[in-house]
């Protein structure tokens, strides 16, 4: 249990955490803003963790570069902080070699869907059994706040200072025509949704994907109507709307006062794994199959 | 599943293929790969042979897709590979600086062809040679076999798989389209005069009294994924522990740490055989399928009365510095030979105590021995 100090103001300091075992506490405070949503999504992370039937020793944390890519740095579990926009290469050369390994790849929307986003369809393809967590604070906030691929129209941003003009990407659809066996979007105020989203994630067969919806005050809030980290949260009370059965095409972030954002785990079907199939066909091999 | 491996004899076959049956013998069992002109025999033959051995060889999107994957597959405990030409090679500059940082073992076989960029894709070069020692940005120190037949094709391959498991770093063989599209005698020795080396683990009760990157030693053991090590591997600056810093002191001990642990054992990495050096007034400094065309021009000329021999680098990096200027204060003059136009030669300029002497020629085709034994007679005259 949590160790609670009162000290002689009203402040009360936590000395330690029921989930500080599964994060290096030494390494904190953490980079992150006041206000980001970075850090719910490491907190469902690691409840997850340690709500999931796998022991601990089995779960791998990788990111990629970015604010989020901070995460597998923070997490005491073998971690992994690779090159930008290569996390999901990388989990699937890991993943290939030892699949009984549960690995999740956490990174940001830059990384994931726009440098990374060639590895992000084909890991998708190919169904490689690992997780990927991907928060969506639809900019690059590391950097200071530019575009990227999930940045919505007309959205400002240092590179867009007239506006952007660039069509976003529609995640979830992307990443289930490309053949995910798990798809699903949550937003930093679904605290409990997004965990037990992550832990259906650690049990499905096959690529997992999540799209979370985060706040990210700063570098992109700032110009586009949300300053502070309430106003976006207080945007997700009011237009989020859960629909598991979603018509995907319909579902693309606009952030638009009035319009709907559509939440909700899309897809969560059974398809063999790549790890599945090249257990078999490696079966055949050694059987002496072979032209 | 040694009775999968390629037996003991002789065979005749194609460096290319050669190079896959060598990395089995040494334990690979992963390979990622992306189709490239003149290696994709490699990746061919990987993808028939691995699987018969319990390995995985998966085709990625592309060759930083490659890279990824196979720092990824080391960390998990494989012994790595990918095989690539030039433009992959290119695409992997930066996940080789990756596995230079993290500390992990993989190979990548470069089939080097005539360029720049796409170049002649199915023509021999020898063009990617500074690239393989400068091409990833920051300070790297790297390693690099050139093999000049099959047999080196195979035994250099075993022997980077076995460098890169002592070191901890990314090992290039550097071949070029000749050496991997010939066909030619194989002799594949018994196992056990077959040297396989294997990488120390880390364990976690080991980490009680150590870090995981102590960088007072120059080689550590690596924590594999899924034993309990929780190491944190960082692409960033990191210091003992594996984590993040900006500090100039922890940033200086771990660039020492990685470009020492190489140059401090670079005696273990050279290879090189020397051919009619002993009373030789010239020497001709050579590597990979140029170093064929030398012997030949070494030979010509002999018979012509010039008193010439041939140093064949088998390892071009580390660069073997000491060889070169033992060698340059024994001749008058040296000759290098490059399909390229002038990369190896600017070491050797920097360490030779003698005038040295480029022979280079790059459309997509062998130096003829003819051309080198022009220079050697004008060098003799
Ligand atoms: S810049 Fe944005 S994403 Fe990055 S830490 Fe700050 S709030 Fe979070």
């Amino acid at each position: 249990m949590s160790e609670l100090q009162v000290l002689a103001g009203r402040e009360i300091i936590a000395q330690s955490h029921v989930r500080d075992t599964l994060l290096r506490a030494e390494r904190l405070p953490h980079i992150w803003c006041p206000g980001c949503g970075i850090g719910i999504v490491l907190g469902a992370y690691a409840h997850a963790v340690e709500r999931s039937s796998i022991p601990v020793e089995k779960h791998v944390c990788i990111s990629g570069i970015g604010c989020t890519g901070r995460v597998s740095g923070y997490m005491n579990l073998d971690s992994f902080h690779t090159t930008h926009g290569r996390a999901i290469a990388f989990a699937t050369g890991m993943a290939l070699f030892r699949p009984e390994l549960e690995i999740t790849v956490i990174s940001g929307d830059g990384d994931i869907t726009t440098i990374g986003g060639n590895h992000l369809i084909h890991a998708a393809r190919r169904n490689v059994d690992i997780n990927v967590i991907m928060v969506n604070n639809f900019n690059y906030g590391m950097t200071g706040g530019q575009h990227g691929a999930t940045t919505p129209l007309e959205a400002k941003t240092y590179t867009t200072p007239y506006g952007n003009i660039e069509t976003p990407f529609n995640v979830p659809y992307l990443v289930a025509a490309a053949g995910a066996s798990f798809v699903a979007r949550w937003t930093t105020l679904h605290v409990r949704q997004l965990a037990k989203a992550v832990e259906r994630m650690m049990e499905v067969e096959g690529f997992a994907f999540l799209e979370v919806v985060s706040p990210c005050p700063p570098t992109f809030g700032e110009f586009n109507g949300f300053p502070e980290a309430l106003d976006m949260m207080e945007y997700f009370r009011k237009h989020c709307v859960v629909d598991h059965s979603a018509d995907l095409s319909k579902i693309g972030i606009g952030l638009k006062p009035g319009e709907k954002l559509v939440v909700g785990n899309f897809v969560d079907r059974r398809r063999p794994s790549y790890q599945e199939l090249l257990e078999e066909m490696r079966g055949r091999a050694m059987g002496g199959e072979h032209k | 599943m040694s009775e999968k491996l390629l037996k003991p004899g002789t065979y005749f076959m194609m460096g290319n293929m050669a190079c896959v049956e060598a990395a089995l013998i040494a334990g690979c069992r992963f390979f990622a790969g992306y189709p490239i002109t003149p290696s994709s025999e490699i990746f061919e033959r990987a993808s028939l042979r691995f699987p018969q051995v319990g390995g995985v060889a998966v085709e990625m999107e592309d060759e930083l897709g490659s890279m990824a994957a196979i720092i990824g597959a080391s960390y998990a405990g494989a012994k790595a590979m990918t095989a690539t030409s030039g433009p992959g090679f290119s695409l992997m500059m930066e996940n080789i600086g990756l596995a230079f940082i993290m500390e992990a073992p993989v190979v990548v076989v470069n089939v080097q062809r005539a360029g720049p960029s796409t170049g002649i894709p199915t023509l021999v070069g020898q063009g990617d040679v500074m690239q393989a020692r400068w091409g990833s940005h920051g300070d790297l120190e790297t390693i690099a076999y050139c093999p000049s037949s099959v047999q080196e094709f195979f035994d250099l391959t075993i022997k980077a798989f076995n460098t890169a498991e002592r070191f901890r770093t990314p090992v290039f063989v550097l071949a070029d389209q000749v050496v991997g599209m010939m066909w030619e005698r194989l002799r594949v020795p018994q196992y056990e005069e077959i040297e396989v080396v294997e990488r120390e683990r880390l364990s976690p009760d080991m980490l009680g009294s150590r870090p995981p990157f102590d960088y007072s030693q120059d080689f550590n053991p690596m924590p594999i994924v899924g034993t309990g090590c929780r190491v944190n591997v960082d692409s960033l600056t990191h210091d003992e522990r594996g984590y993040p810093t900006t500090d100039h002191a922890v940033s200086e001990r771990m660039l020492s740490h990685l470009l020492g642990k190489i140059r401090n054992h670079a005696h273990e990495i050279w290879r090189w055989e020397e051919q009619m050096m002993d009373d030789a007034e010239i020497a001709v400094i050579a590597y990979g399928s140029t170093a064929r065309s030398a012997l030949k021009a070494v030979k010509t000329a002999r018979s012509r009365g010039i008193r010439v021999g041939l140093v064949k680098l088998l390892t071009i990096w580390p660069f073997p510095d000491e060889l070169i200027e033992k060698i340059s204060q024994k001749v008058n003059a040296i000759v290098v030979p490059e399909i390229n136009y002038g990369q190896l030669i600017h070491p050797v300029k920097e360490h030779a105590k003698c005038p040295v002497v480029g022979v280079n020629w790059a459309p997509g085709s062998l130096i003829e021995p003819h051309v080198i034994v022009d220079a050697l007679e004008v060098i003799a005259a």
